[in-house]
C-alpha cells in the first residue's frame, strides 16, 4: 500500500485542545455532558445557598444573616434550582438520550443546540452577580408585583430578568430541536408508537415549554418595562393590574411543573422496566397519561390564586382535581412493571424506587390543595415548601440522580461503584424526608414561608431544627457520589455496549458512542429493539444471560 | 451481532420525507411566538375588562395612518408569496425582485410606524394604555425589523446566485415568518384601533 505523506503542517489545524473542542462542539452528547455538569454546579452553588437558610431557621433568632439578605437567598435558590438545576439538568438527558433512542446521527439543528447551552451559564452568572451589585433579586422566585417594582427591589431584579429572558430563550430554542429532532430524524422502522417512553416524555415536555414559556417570557418583559420604562402593567394606581402578573406568571408556572417532572417520569419508566426484567406495563395507557398531563396542565394555573379571590374557584378546582388522575395511571403502571418481575436493586433502581415513594408524598399533598377550603389554610405556608420539595427534590432530583447512574456507562463507558451509589442513595432518602417531612406539620401548625425568623413561644423550634439537620445529611450525601464520579472517571473503562443488558438503542452502539453515534442500527419493531435483537421478537421476558449466545434467531 | 445490518439513518442534511426539517423548526419558532403574542394580547384584554372607559381619555390614535400601513404590509404578504412562488419555479430574478418590493414595504411599514410614534400625544409612561399600546405595538415592530433582516439575507443569498426551484427553504422560511409577522399586525390594528 502506498502511504500518502501529509505536509507538516496538515495535521496541525485538526489537533485542537480538549477545552477548545469543549467550548465549541455541537455534538449533542457533549452538550448533554455539558448541561449534566453545568446544572451540576448550579446545584452545589443552590445547595450552598439552602444550608444558609436551613441554619438560619435551626433555631429563633437571627444568627447568621439579616432578614434582607434572607430573602435574596431564598429567592435565588429557587430560582437557580428551578431554572438552572432542574430544567437543564432535564434538557440535558435528553440531550445526551433522546438522539441516541431513536437512533438518529445527532439533534436536527446542533448549532442552536450549543446556543441554548451557552445561554444558561450566561444567565446564571448575570442572575448571580447581583449580590455584587446592591443586593440579588429578592422577592421569591415567583416575583410577584408590587415587590418586584422598581420602588422596592434594586438592580438584582433587573438582573433576574435578564437571565429569565436568557434561560427561557434558551428553552424555548432546546424544545423546538428537541421536537424537530423527534419529528424528523427518527430511524427508519422507529414510529411514534416504537419511540422509548424517555422520548415521549421528552417530547411532551418540549411542547409544553413550547408554548407556556413565551407567556412567561411576555411577562417578563412587562415586569422590565414597568420598573424600567415608566409601564404600568402591574401598578393599580396607573391603571394596571398586579394579578396579571400572577396569571401571566402561573399560566407558565403549572406548566412548568410538568416540564420539571415529565421527563423524571420518563426516566424512571426507562429504569424501573430493565431492573425488572420486564416490559412496561401499559405502554399505550403511559403514553396517553403523559399527554392528559401536558393537555390538563394549561387549565389549572388559577390553583396558585385561589386566595386571591380573582379566579373562579369550581373550574380551577375541579381541573385540578382531574390533573391527579393520570399519575394515578402512572403509578399504576410502574407497580404493574415491578409485579412479580426478577427485581435487582442497582443504585438507578434505588432511585428510581425512591422517586416511586417520595413522588407519590408530594403528589398527594398537593392533590389536598385542589380543594380551596384546604388551600385557603395551607396556602404560603411551610406545606407548601413540603409539596414543592417532595415532588421537586424527591420526584425530579431522585429521577435525575437515576438516570446519572443508568446512563453513566454509556457516557464515559464506566459504571459508577455501586457500594457508594448505595451508601448516596440511603443518605439521600434519609436526608430528603428528614428536611422536608417536618415542614408539613408546620405548615399544618401555621407556619408561614419566606420568613427568616420566628418566635421561640410559636413552638416551632424542634421541627425546624430536624429539617435543619436533615438539610445537612442531603448536602453530606453528594459528597460520596462526587466521589463516585471522580475515581470511576480515574478508572477503567470497561463497562462494555450494554451493561445493563437493557432495552432501548443507546445501548445498541458503543459506551461512549462514536461521533455519529451508529455505525448500525437493529431492526425496530418494538419499544424495545435491543431486546428483540437480543431475545427475539415477540418474546416478553429476558431469557436468562446464557441463552444470550443462541439469540440470535432475533435477526428474523 | 448478525441482524445489525441496517444502514445508518438519514442525517439532519441528508434526503428527508415530508416537510424540511429546517421548515419544522420556523413553524415550531412561529408557535412560540403566537405564544409570546398570546400573553401580550392576554394583558391588553385582561387590563381592559378592568376599565369601564376604553380607551381612556385623552388617548386619540391615528386610524388613518394605522390603515395605510395596514395595506401597506398586507400587499408585502403577496408580494412575498409572489417571491416564493418565482423561486419555486426556479425563477430567480423574478424571486429577486419581489423579495426587492417586499423588503421596501417592510421598510415603510417601519417609516410609517416610527412617524406613528413621533406624532402621537402619549409615551409608553402615560399611563396603562400608553404602555400597552407602545409594547404591542413596539414588539410587533421589532418582529417587522427582524423579518426586514431576514429578508435582505435572502435577498443578498439570492442575488449571489444561491436557491433553486429544488433548494430554497431559506425563501421558504422568511415567508412563513413574514406571513406570521402580517398576521399578528392584523390582530393589533383589529384590537387597537377597530375594536376600541
Ligand atoms: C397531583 C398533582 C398536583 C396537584 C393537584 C398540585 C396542586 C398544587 C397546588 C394547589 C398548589 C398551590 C398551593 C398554594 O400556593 O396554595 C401547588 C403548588 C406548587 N406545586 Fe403542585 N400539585 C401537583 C403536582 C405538582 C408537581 C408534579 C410539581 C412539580 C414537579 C408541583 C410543584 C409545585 C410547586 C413548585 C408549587 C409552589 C409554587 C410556589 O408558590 O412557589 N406540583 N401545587
Ligand atoms: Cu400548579
Amino acid at each position: 500500500m502506498a502511504t500518502t505523506v501529509l505536509a507538516p503542517g496538515a495535521t496541525r489545524i485538526y489537533q485542537r485542545s480538549a477545552l477548545y473542542e469543549w467550548l465549541t462542539t455541537t455534538d449533542h452528547k457533549k452538550i448533554g455532558i455539558l448541561y449534566l455538569t453545568n446544572s451540576f454546579l448550579f446545584f452545589l452553588l443552590a445547595g450552598l445557598l439552602a444550608l444558609v437558610i436551613r441554619s438560619e431557621l435551626a433555631v429563633p433568632g437571627l444568627q447568621f444573616v439579616n432578614s434582607s439578605t434572607y430573602n435574596q437567598l431564598f429567592t435565588m435558590h429557587g430560582t437557580t434550582m428551578i431554572f438552572l438545576v432542574l430544567m437543564p439538568f432535564l434538557a440535558g438527558l435528553g440531550n445526551y438520550a433522546v438522539p441516541l433512542q431513536i437512533g438518529a446521527a445527532d439533534m436536527a439543528f446542533p448549532r442552536i443546540n450549543a446556543l441554548s447551552f451557552w445561554m444558561l451559564p450566561l444567565g446564571g452568572i448575570l442572575m448571580f452577580s447581583g449580590f455584587f451589585f446592591g443586593g440579588a433579586a429578592a422577592e421569591g422566585w415567583t416575583s410577584y408585583s408590587p415587590l418586584a417594582q422598581a420602588k422596592y427591589s434594586g438592580s438584582g431584579t433587573d438582573l433576574w430578568i435578564v437571565a429569565l429572558l436568557l434561560i427561557g430563550t434558551s428553552s424555548i430554542l432546546g424544545s423546538i430541536n428537541f421536537l424537530a429532532t423527534i419529528f424528523k430524524l427518527r430511524a427508519p422502522g422507529m414510529t411514534l408508537l416504537r419511540m422509548p417512553i424517555f422520548v415521549w416524555t421528552v417530547m411532551v415536555t418540549s411542547l409544553l415549554i413550547l408554548l407556556a414559556t413565551p407567556v412567561f417570557t411576555s411577562g417578563v418583559f412587562m415586569l422590565y418595562i414597568d420598573r424600567n420604562f415608566g409601564g404600568a402593567f402591574f401598578d393599580p394606581a396607573s391603571g394596571g393590574n398586579p394579578i396579571l402578573w400572577q396569571n401571566l406568571f402561573w399560566f407558565f408556572g403549572h406548566p412548568e411543573v410538568y416540564i420539571l417532572i415529565l421527563p423524571a417520569m420518563g426516566v424512571i419508566s426507562e429504569v424501573v422496566p430493565v431492573f425488572s426484567r420486564k416490559p412496561i406495563f401499559g405502554y399505550k395507557a403511559f403514553i396517553f397519561a403523559t399527554l392528559l398531563i401536558g393537555g390538563l396542565g394549561f387549565s389549572v394555573w388559577a390553583h396558585h390564586m385561589f386566595t386571591t379571590g380573582a379566579v373562579y374557584l369550581p373550574f380551577f378546582s375541579l381541573m385540578t382535581s382531574l390533573i391527579g388522575v393520570p399519575t394515578g395511571i402512572k403509578f399504576f403502571n410502574w407497580i404493574a412493571t415491578m409485579w412479580r418481575g426478577k427485581i435487582t436493586f442497582a443504585t438507578p433502581m434505588l432511585f428510581a424506587l425512591g422517586f416511586l415513594t417520595t413522588f407519590l408524598v408530594g403528589g398527594l399533598d398537593g392533590a389536598i390543595l385542589a380543594s380551596p377550603p384546604v388551600d385557603y389554610a395551607l396556602h404560603d405556608t411551610y406545606w407548601i415548601v413540603a409539596h414543592i420539595h417532595f415532588v421537586f427534590f424527591g420526584g425530579t432530583m431522585f429521577g435525575v440522580f437515576a438516570a446519572a447512574y443508568y446512563w453513566f456507562p454509556k457516557m464515559f463507558g464506566a459504571r459508577l461503584d455501586e457500594g457508594l451509589g448505595k451508601v448516596h442513595f440511603v443518605l439521600m432518602l434519609i436526608g430528603t424526608w428528614l428536611t422536608f417531612f417536618p415542614m408539613h406539620l408546620l405548615g399544618l401548625e401555621g407556619m408561614p414561608r419566606r420568613i427568616a425568623d420566628y418566635s421561640p413561644a410559636a413552638g416551632w423550634t424542634d421541627l425546624n431544627t430536624i429539617a435543619t439537620i436533615g438539610s445537612f445529611v442531603i448536602a453530606i450525601s453528594v459528597l460520596p457520589f462526587m466521589w463516585n464520579v471522580f475515581v470511576t472517571l480515574r478508572g477503567p473503562r470497561d463497562a462494555g455496549d450494554d451493561p445493563w443488558d437493557a432495552y432501548t438503542l443507546e445501548w445498541a452502539t458503543t459506551s461512549p458512542p462514536p461521533p455519529y453515534n451508529f455505525d448500525h442500527l437493529p431492526p425496530i419493531r418494538s419499544e424495545r429493539p435491543l431486546f428483540d435483537l437480543k431475545y427475539g421478537h415477540g418474546a416478553r421476558r429476558a431469557l436468562p444471560a446464557a441463552s444470550l449466545a443462541t439469540a440470535d434467531e432475533g435477526a428474523h | 451481532m448478525a441482524a445489525q445490518v441496517q444502514a445508518l439513518p438519514a442525517p439532519a442534511h441528508g434526503e428527508q420525507r415530508g416537510i424540511d426539517t429546517a421548515l419544522v423548526g420556523m413553524l415550531l419558532f412561529i408557535a412560540s411566538e403566537i405564544m409570546f403574542f398570546a400573553g401580550l394580547f392576554g394583558a391588553y384584554f385582561n387590563i381592559r375588562a378592568e376599565h369601564t372607559v376604553w380607551p381612556p381619555q385623552g388617548f386619540e390614535l391615528d386610524l388613518g395612518l394605522a390603515a395605510v400601513l395596514t395595506v401597506i404590509l398586507v400587499s408585502s404578504s403577496f408580494t412575498m408569496q409572489y417571491a416564493v412562488s418565482r423561486i419555486r419555479k426556479g425563477d430567480r430574478t423574478g424571486m429577486v425582485r419581489a423579495m426587492t418590493v417586499t423588503v421596501i414595504l417592510g421598510v415603510v411599514f417601519l417609516l410609517g410606524q416610527a412617524y406613528d410614534y413621533a406624532t402621537l400625544g402619549f409615551g409608553i409612561s402615560s399611563g396603562v394604555y400608553g404602555t400597552l399600546f407602545f409594547t404591542m405595538t413596539g414588539f410587533h415592530g421589532a418582529h417587522v425589523l427582524g423579518g426586514v433582516i431576514g429578508m435582505s439575507i435572502v435577498l443578498l443569498r439570492g442575488l449571489s446566485g444561491q436557491f433553486s426551484a429544488r433548494h430554497h427553504t431559506a425563501v421558504e422560511a422568511v415567508s412563513l415568518y413574514w406571513h406570521f409577522v402580517d398576521v399578528v399586525w392584523i390582530g393589533l390594528f383589529s384590537t387597537l384601533y377597530l375594536l376600541r
